[in-house]
C-alpha cells in the first residue's frame, strides 16, 4: 500500500490536530526550559492555540480521508471539534482563579489539557480501530495525570488512581470488542466493516465486539452502568479539573460514540439500538433518584451529567438524522451549561475556601445575587424548563425519540426529568428561600464574564443561538447519512 | 413592519423589555424601590393600552387568525408563529388588565427584595400573553411552561409560612402533567409535518391516535385549569402565594387550561373528544359539586376562594366538551368573567390580610362598620361569584349550563345544584366577614380602603356589572371563531350543528 502523504498540504485536514500537538511540545519547552515558568502566561498561550485550531476546523476549506483511511474530517467532526475545542478552552479559563489552592500552578497543566484536547481531536475524526484507540488513549493517559495533578490532596490522588483503573478496564473491553470486530470481519477501517456487515457479515461475533466497544464507550460518557468513577472522581479531582473532565473528553467520546454506531455499524442497528435504548433509560433513572440523597454540589453535578448523558442518548437511540442531530444540539448546550455551572461553582467561595455543600449556599441570593441568579437559571435549564437552552436541548433528541416511535423511552425519559427536578429545584430552595449562614466572597473578574456570557446564550437561546446551531447540527449530521 | 405584523409582538415582548429595564435599576432602599415600582407600573400600563389596542384592531367578522407573523425558526420544527383569533384574542387584555392591578397590589405589602419581585412578574406577563398570542405548537409549550419559572419563584420567596411545600408541589403537579402534552406535540408534530397551529386545525388526526393525544393534553391541562381530581396543588399554592401571585393563578393562570382545551384538545381531536366528553363532564360536575362543598367548611378565606374557583372551572370544562356555541361561547365568558371576579377576589383578601395579616375567617366580623365602601365591593364581587343576575358570574354560568343541557340534561341539572352550593359558601363567608357585630379588639381601628386599593376594585367592579348587563362586546368578539369552531367540530364527530348562531 502506498502511502497518500505526498506532501505537507495533503496532510491539510489534520493541520488542526498538528498545531495543538505542536503547541503542546512548544509550550513544554517553554515550560522546561524558563527558570520560572509563569503557568498563567501559559495557559493564555495554550487557550490561543486552542482557538488557532478553532479557527483552522472552522474555515479549513478541505475535508477528506486521509493516513490511509485512518482520519477522516467531515462536517460531524468539524462540528465536535469545535465543542471539544471551546470546552478545552474554557476549563482552562475555569482554573485560573483557584490554581494555586488546587495544584494547578504547574505549567504541565496547560500542556497536558493540549495533549489531552489532541487526543480528543483524534477521536472524533477517527476513521479506523487502531487511530481511535490511539486517540483515546492519548486523551486519557493525559487525563489520568491531570486527575491526581493536586499531588499532596490524598482525594484527588485516590480520584487519579480510581480513574486510571477503570479507565484501564474499559480501554481493555474496548480493545477487546476491537479484536473481535477485526476476526470477524477482516478490516479495521470503519467504512469497510460497514460494508462487510452489509454484505451479509453479522454474526455473534460481531455482535460481540459492538457490545464490548461500547461498553468501553460507555465508561467514557459515563452511562449506567459504567457509570462508578463519576461521583468519585468529579468530587476528588479539583473543581476546575472536574469542570475539563465534564466537558470536551465527554463529547469527543460521544461523538466516536455516534460515528461507530450510525457510520460502522449502521446495517446492524437493530443490535445496537437496544444497548443504546438500555444505556440511555439507565443513564436518566438512576441518576434522578441517586442524586436526590447528594449533599455535596460536585456529586449532584456528576449525576446530573450522568443524567444528561442518558438523555443524549434518547437521541441517538432512534439512529436517524434527527437523533444525531438532536445529540449534536444536545451536546453543544450541555457543554454551555456545565462551563457555566463551573463557573458559579467556582465562584461561591467563604472563608478562603470553595464552599461545596449544598446546604452552605443558604441565602446566596441575598449576599451574591448575580451568582445565584445565573445558578438558578442553570438548575431551571438543566430541569429542561422553557424558554431556557435546556429545553431546546431536550426538545430535540426527544423529538426524534418520538419520530422513531419509541414512546416507551420518551415517557420514561421525560418523567424521570421531572424526578431530576426535585433536587434542582433543591439547590434554588437553598439559595433563595433560605437564609444566608455565611460570608460569601467576591466573584472573580474572569468568571463572572464567562457565567455572563454562558448565561446569556442560555436565557436567550430560542433567539441567538436556536437557529444557527440548529443549522450546524443539521450540516454536521448530514455527513454521516 | 406594519402594525398588524408587530403589535402582538411588542405587546408579548414589551414587559420583558421593562423586567431588563429594572436590571438598570439597583437599589433596596425605600427610594430605589419606589423608582423600581414606577417603571414596572409603566411597563405594564403600556402593555394594557397596547393590549386594549390589539382588542380594537381585530376583526370579530373574520373567524381566522388576524395579526399573524409566521417564519421559520429553529431547524425545521419550531417557528416564531403569532397570531389571535375571536377564542385567544380576549385574554390578551384581560392579561394586560390584571398587570397593573398586581403592581399596584405589591406596592405597600411587598418590600423584601422588591426588584426581584417585579422582574420575575414582567417575565410572568409575557410568558402569559405569549400562551394567548403564539401560533406554534412548541412556542406554544415553551410560554406554557415557562409560566412554572417565575410562579415558583413567587410562591418560594414571597410566600407565607408553608410556600416551599406549596411551591413544590405546584411545580411538580403542573410538570409532570405537561412533559406528557410535550410528547404530543412531538407526536402531533411527525404526524402532521408541522407545528403551526393554523394548520393543525384543518389537518384530520387519525382515529386511532386521537385518544391517546388527547389524554396526553388532558393530562397537562386538567392538571393546570385545574380539574378534581388534580387539583391537590391549587388550595395550597393559593394560600402561600402573595396577593399578586394569587391573583395571576386564578385570573389568569388557570385560564391556561381551559385555553389549551378550545385550542387543541377540542378542535384537532374532535373524535377523541366527542369520546372522552362524558368522563370530562363527571370529573367537571364533581368539580362543581365536591369542591363546592369542600368550600363551605373551609375557615381560610383564600383557600374558600380557591376551592370556589376549582368549581367555577368545572363550569368551563363542562361548556367546552358540551361542543355546542353556547358552551364554547359560555366557557369562555366563564373564563374572562371568573379573570375578574376570582381575581378581584384574592385582592379583598389581601386588602384585609394587608391590615390583619391573617386570612382566618373566625378573625374578622362586622367589619361593615368600620369599612364600608370595602363592604360594598366585596358584595358586588361575592355576588358575582355566586352567579347572581346582573353580575358577569351570572353569564357565563347560564350559557354553559345552557349549552350542557343540550347534549346531557342530567349533567346540567347535577351541575346546577352547584349554583346553589356557591351561594351557599360565598354569602357565608361574606356573613361571617362583613356582617355580624364589631367586637374583636383587633379590628377597631381598621381602615377603609385607600386610594390604591379603590382604583383596583373599582374598575374591576364596574367590569363585573357592565359585562353582567351587556356581554355583547366579549360575545360578539368570540362569536364567529366560536362558530367555525363548532361546525368543525360538529362536522367531524357527525352531529348536525344545533342552533348556530341562534343568538
Amino acid at each position: 500500500m502506498t502511502s497518500d502523504i505526498t506532501s505537507f498540504a495533503s496532510l491539510a485536514p489534520a493541520y488542526p490536530e498538528m498545531l495543538v500537538a505542536a503547541g503542546a511540545l512548544v509550550l513544554l519547552l517553554l515550560g522546561v526550559f524558563s527558570k520560572k515558568p509563569n503557568t498563567i502566561v501559559l495557559s493564555w498561550l495554550a487557550i490561543l492555540v486552542l482557538l488557532v485550531a478553532m479557527a483552522l476546523v472552522i474555515l479549513q476549506p478541505v475535508g477528506g480521508i486521509i493516513f490511509s483511511g485512518g482520519f477522516i474530517l467531515d462536517g460531524f467532526a468539524r462540528y465536535m471539534k469545535v465543542l471539544v475545542l471551546g470546552g478545552s478552552a474554557f476549563a482552562l479559563i475555569l482554573s485560573f482563579s483557584t490554581n494555586k489552592e488546587n495544584g494547578l500552578d504547574k505549567f504541565e497543566y496547560p500542556v497536558l489539557v493540549l495533549l489531552a484536547t489532541a487526543g480528543m481531536m483524534m477521536m472524533v475524526s477517527a476513521n479506523d480501530l487502531m487511530s481511535l484507540y490511539v486517540g483515546l488513549e492519548l486523551q486519557s493517559l493525559a487525563l489520568y495525570v491531570v486527575a491526581a495533578i493536586k499531588r499532596d490532596s490524598e482525594k484527588a490522588t485516590e480520584a487519579g488512581l480510581k480513574y486510571f483503573v477503570l479507565g484501564a478496564l474499559s480501554s481493555g473491553m474496548l480493545l477487546y470488542g476491537a479484536s473481535l470486530i477485526y476476526g470477524f470481519t477482516g478490516h479495521t477501517q470503519l467504512d469497510q466493516i460497514t460494508q462487510v456487515i452489509a454484505s451479509g457479515g453479522r454474526n455473534i461475533g460481531v455482535v460481540f465486539g459492538v457490545v464490548f466497544l461500547l461498553a468501553g464507550l460507555a465508561f467514557k460518557i459515563s452511562a449506567v452502568p459504567f457509570h462508578m468513577w463519576t461521583p468519585d472522581v468529579y468530587e476528588g479531582a479539583p473543581t476546575p479539573v472536574t469542570a475539563f473532565f465534564a466537558t470536551a473528553p465527554k463529547v469527543a467520546a460521544m461523538a466516536l460514540f455516534i460515528r461507530l454506531v450510525i457510520e460502522s455499524f449502521a446495517p446492524i442497528s437493530q443490535d445496537w439500538q437496544q444497548i443504546v435504548i438500555f444505556l440511555s433509560i439507565a443513564s436518566m433513572v438512576l441518576a434522578a433518584f441517586a442524586a436526590i440523597g447528594q449533599r455535596n454540589m460536585k456529586r449532584l453535578i456528576a449525576y446530573s451529567s450522568i443524567g444528561h448523558i442518558g438523555f443524549a442518548l434518547v437521541g441517538l437511540s432512534s439512529g436517524t438524522q434527527v437523533g444525531v442531530e438532536g445529540v449534536a444540539i444536545y451536546m453543544a448546550i450541555y457543554i454551555v451549561m456545565t462551563v457555566c455551572l463551573f463557573a458559579a461553582l467556582l465562584s461561591v467561595r467563604a472563608d478562603g475556601e470553595a464552599v461545596e455543600e449544598i446546604s452552605d449556599y443558604a441565602g446566596l441570593a441575598q449576599r451574591r445575587p448575580f451568582v445565584a441568579a445565573i445558578i438558578a437559571i442553570l438548575m431551571f435549564s438543566l430541569i429542561g424548563l422553557p424558554p431556557l437552552a435546556g429545553f431546546f436541548a431536550k426538545w430535540h433528541v426527544f423529538l426524534a425519540a418520538i419520530e422513531a416511535r419509541l414512546f416507551v423511552l420518551a415517557v420514561i425519559g421525560v418523567l424521570a426529568s421531572a424526578v431530576s427536578a426535585f433536587y434542582y429545584l433543591r439547590v434554588i430552595k437553598t439559595m433563595y428561600f433560605d437564609e444566608p449562614v455565611r460570608q460569601f466572597e467576591r466573584v472573580p473578574s474572569e468568571l463572572a464574564a464567562v457565567m455572563a456570557v454562558m448565561g446569556f446564550f442560555i436565557v436567550t437561546y430560542y433567539f441567538t443561538l436556536g437557529s444557527p446551531l440548529a443549522s450546524w447540527a443539521h450540516t454536521a449530521s448530514g455527513s454521516l447519512f | 413592519m406594519t402594525f398588524d405584523n408587530s403589535i402582538l409582538t411588542i405587546v408579548t415582548f414589551l414587559p420583558l423589555v421593562g423586567a431588563l429595564l429594572l436590571l438598570f435599576f439597583p437599589g433596596r432602599d425605600e427610594a430605589a424601590a419606589n423608582t423600581q415600582r414606577w417603571v414596572a407600573l409603566i411597563t405594564t400600563l403600556v402593555t394594557f393600552v397596547l393590549t386594549l389596542m390589539v382588542w380594537a384592531h381585530f376583526d370579530p367578522a373574520n373567524a381566522g387568525f388576524q395579526m399573524v407573523v409566521n417564519v421559520p425558526w429553529i431547524g425545521e420544527s419550531i417557528g416564531y408563529r403569532m397570531g389571535v383569533d375571536g377564542i385567544s384574542v380576549l385574554f390578551i387584555p384581560l392579561t394586560g388588565l390584571l398587570m397593573p392591578m398586581c403592581v399596584l397590589a405589591s406596592w405597600d405589602s411587598v418590600h423584601n427584595r422588591v426588584r426581584e419581585y417585579l422582574i420575575v412578574f414582567l417575565v410572568l406577563e409575557t410568558l402569559m400573553l405569549g400562551v394567548f398570542s403564539t401560533l406554534d405548537g412548541a412556542m406554544f409549550y415553551v410560554f406554557f411552561e415557562g409560566t412554572l419559572l417565575p410562579m415558583f419563584l413567587i410562591i418560594g420567596i414571597w410566600g407565607g409560612a408553608r410556600r416551599i411545600q406549596a411551591a413544590y408541589k405546584f411545580f411538580f403537579y403542573t410538570f409532570v402533567g405537561s412533559v406528557l402534552m410535550l410528547l404530543a406535540i412531538m407526536a402531533i408534530y411527525w404526524q402532521a409535518g408541522t407545528l403551526d397551529i393554523a394548520k393543525l386545525l384543518t389537518f384530520k388526526f387519525d382515529k386511532s391516535v386521537q385518544p391517546w393525544l388527547w389524554m396526553a393534553f388532558f393530562a397537562s391541562f386538567a392538571v393546570k385549569m385545574p380539574m378534581w381530581p388534580f387539583h391537590r396543588w391549587l388550595p395550597e399554592a393559593h394560600v402561600e402565594a402573595p396577593t399578586g401571585g394569587s391573583v395571576i393563578l386564578a385570573a389568569i393562570l388557570l385560564k391556561l387550561g381551559g385555553y389549551g382545551f378550545l385550542r387543541f384538545s377540542l378542535p384537532m381531536f374532535p373524535d377523541a373528544s366527542a369520546q372522552f366528553a362524558n368522563f370530562v363532564f363527571v370529573l367537571s360536575v364533581a368539580a362543581i359539586i365536591l369542591t363546592s362543598l369542600i368550600a363551605l367548611v373551609q375557615t381560610d378565606m383564600k383557600k374558600l376562594i380557591a376551592y370556589s374557583s376549582v368549581a367555577h372551572m368545572g363550569f368551563v370544562t363542562m361548556g367546552i366538551f358540551a361542543g355546542n356555541v353556547y358552551g364554547v361561547q359560555g366557557a369562555i365568558f366563564q373564563m374572562i368573567s371568573h379573570g375578574i371576579v376570582s381575581g378581584a377576589l384574592f385582592f379583598i383578601v389581601g386588602v384585609v390580610y394587608d391590615r390583619m395579616h391573617t386570612r382566618e375567617i373566625s378573625a374578622y366580623g362586622g367589619l361593615v362598620e368600620r369599612m364600608p365602601r370595602y363592604a360594598f365591593v366585596f358584595m358586588i364581587f361575592t355576588m358575582a361569584n355566586v352567579g347572581l343576575p346582573g353580575t358577569s358570574g351570572f353569564i357565563g354560568e347560564f350559557l354553559t349550563l345552557l349549552g350542557t343541557f343540550q347534549i346531557n340534561t342530567w349533567v346540567a341539572a347535577f351541575a346546577t345544584t352547584g349554583v346553589i352550593l356557591s351561594a351557599c359558601y360565598a354569602l357565608y363567608l361574606y356573613r361571617r366577614v362583613v356582617f355580624g357585630a364589631l367586637t374583636k379588639e383587633a379590628l377597631m381601628g381598621i381602615l377603609d380602603l385607600n386610594w390604591r386599593e379603590a382604583t383596583i376594585l373599582i374598575p374591576l367592579a364596574v367590569l363585573t356589572i357592565y359585562f353582567g348587563v351587556y356581554p355583547a362586546p366579549i360575545l360578539d368578539a368570540t362569536r364567529t371563531a366560536v362558530d367555525l369552531l363548532v361546525t368543525n367540530f360538529s362536522a367531524a364527530v357527525g352531529h348536525v350543528p344545533a342552533a348556530v348562531a341562534a343568538h
